[in-house]
């Protein structure tokens, strides 16, 4: 189980604890903490599960593969050097105190 | 506090429209009936990853215990209705209890279509549409020796490349003349036929399965009319779906294949709502259509929940859908149907392309194959009816989307 930090829409902190293997989208949507959509369930086709990574773990993550570059191109919020896709991002140990923050619309 | 609003089905649909009520404002009860035990789950990934072991079965729910509890959403999971009552404003319950309501979701989504053939309910032949579904052919690929697929759409091609990913001999025999026929242009048929093939994946069309051969009641062969005979332990029939329409039928709402409803997801009873896979969309023209994607199901349910509180939030938006198999992602926004014209970017060859296809000049709908930034492109295009020209698609330097910011219509 790693510890995350969820920023809502709204500026609500949520911390919750992921297992390994799920990713961020994953484990949001199933513990309720709001502004993620992800229509297509995690298959990197929605753009709906964007996210802003902050937070000195986020040094540790894998780099965005060119799908999840594509489509980060196209979020409806404003994309900053941060954005990623929630659902390509995978929990792990190292991700302990990463910080996501949500944007103010998905869509 | 007064009535709920009850929706019926709890899949993608029926979720969408309860999220959307909260956020539209609704404050009064939300509950949601669904027959299967689960709670709302996604299903693309059951003829993908679920069915290649790379994403287990908690991984799918679309939304967790405390999102139900936290927007108030009361989730009947494993309960059926059995009657909707139009005029009463109420439901029943399979166990014969009822209930009322303020307002109706019909969300049941749809059934795969029965191939009503000899051998068709011989152990071994199995259809995909539930989880279980999923977990029953996965199991039984792990045991086959040689797998056929009756029909040669998404779901069946994608089953096709998941069995033969998990190395096992798989046929496709699909009845029509190419691959995806009701779906997609024939470029993209031929494209989906040669990515099979270099997999190994065997794909006969104008192949009509006449009767499933079986031993001690489990299949053993797949026969075609023409006369040919294909071994078979595992036979996964894809041939379609039909919409669970019958709850709407019974209590007299307009239905043809579908629960007909307009943009805004009204039926043709003001006070109850469809979305999803049961639906079929009347539109200006009178045209029906029917479309099977998780973004119909998705926008219709928002829509319908709009509808619910007095206000129209039609479902416009260009349709798009996606496709996974072996590498290759395909994604369609739009529709090639009546396409006179069609322009490439990028090669086929190397699995990295987009077809976009014009009528009388006006760009309808482009197929992108691993080029997922052309088919959120697209869908922006289309939603806002600009067209490039075939030069401009044409043309590898050329950068497509100057169109939106330039936002000229053409
Ligand atoms: C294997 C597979 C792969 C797919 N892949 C893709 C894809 O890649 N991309 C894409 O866009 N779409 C895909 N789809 C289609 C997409 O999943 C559906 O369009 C979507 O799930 C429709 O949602 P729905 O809510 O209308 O129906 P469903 O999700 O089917 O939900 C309806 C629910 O209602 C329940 N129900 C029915 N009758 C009753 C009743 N009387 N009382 C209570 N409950 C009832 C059903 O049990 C069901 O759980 C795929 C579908 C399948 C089966
Ligand atoms: S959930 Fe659709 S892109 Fe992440």
């Amino acid at each position: 189980m790693t510890r995350i930090t969820f920023i809502e829409p709204q500026g609500a902190e949520v911390e919750i604890d992921i297992a390994d293997g799920w990713t961020l989208m994953q484990a949001a949507t199933s513990q309720g903490v709001e502004g993620i959509e992800a229509e297509c369930g995690g298959s990197c086709a929605c753009a709906t599960c964007h996210c802003y990574i902050e937070g000195e773990p986020a040094a540790h993550l894998p780099t965005p593969t060119q799908t999840e570059l594509e489509m980060l191109d196209n979020v409806v919020a404003a994309r900053l050097p941060n954005s990623r896709l929630s659902c390509q991002i995978k929990m792990a140990p190292d991700l302990e105190g990463l910080i996501v923050r949500m944007p103010e619309a998905q869509s | 506090m007064g009535e709920p609003i009850i929706i019926v089905g709890a899949g993608q649909a029926g979720l969408a429209a309860a999220e959307a009520l909260r956020a539209e404002g609704w404050r009064d009860e939300i509950v949601i009936y669904g027959a299967e035990k689960h709670a709302p789950y996604n299903r693309p990934p059951l003829s993908k990853g679920y069915l290649l072991g790379e994403t287990p079965a908690a991984q799918l729910t679309i939304r967790g215990a405390e999102f139900f509890a936290k927007k108030r959403i009361e989730l009947c999971a494993a309960h059926t209705v059995s009657a909707i009552e139009p005029d009463a404003h109420s439901i029943v319950l399979d166990d014969g209890s009822r209930r009322q309501c303020a307002g109706l979701v019909l969300a049941t989504g749809s059934r795969p279509r029965e191939l009503g053939i000899e051998g068709a309910r011989l152990s071994g032949v199995a259809s995909l549409r539930t989880l279980e579904d999923s977990a029953e052919i996965g199991a039984r690929i792990d045991r086959a020796d040689n797998v056929v697929v009756i029909g040669g759409g998404f779901i069946g091609l994608e089953v096709a490349a998941a069995a033969r990913k998990r190395g096992r001999s798989v046929i496709v025999l699909e009845a029509m003349d190419r691959l995806l026929a009701r779906v997609a242009s024939p470029a993209v048929s031929e494209y989906v036929a040669r990515l099979h093939a270099g997999h190994g994946v065997h794909a006969i069309t104008n192949a009509k399965v006449s009767r499933l051969v079986g031993e001690n009641g489990s299949v053993r062969a797949v026969e075609t009319a023409d006369g040919r005979s294909f071994p078979a332990d595992l036979v996964v029939v894809g041939v379609g779906a039909v919409a669970n329409d019958e709850l709407a039928r019974s209590a007299g709402l307009a239905c043809d294949r579908g629960v007909i409803v307009d943009a805004c997801s009204r039926t043709s009873d003001p006070a109850i709502f469809a979305a999803g896979d049961c639906t079929a969309r009347r539109h200006g023209d009178g045209a029906l259509s029917r479309l099977e994607s998780v973004q119909n199901a998705v926008e219709q349910g928002k829509s319908a929940a709009a509808a619910l509180m007095g206000k129209d939030r039609p479902f416009h938006a260009a349709p798009w859908f996606w496709s996974d198999q072996y590498d290759a992602k395909l994604q369609m926004a739009g529709t090639s149907a009546q396409a006179d014209k069609a322009a490439l970017r990028g090669s086929m060859a190397q699995n990295h392309f987009s077809l976009f296809y014009f009528r009388g000049g006006k760009l309808i709908g482009v197929d992108t194959v691993n080029r997922p930034g052309d088919h959120m492109l697209a869908r922006k295009l289309l939603d806002a009816s600009l067209s490039p020209t075939i030069e401009q698609v044409s043309n590898p330097d050329f950068d497509l989307k100057n169109l939106l910011a330039v936002g000229a219509p053409a």
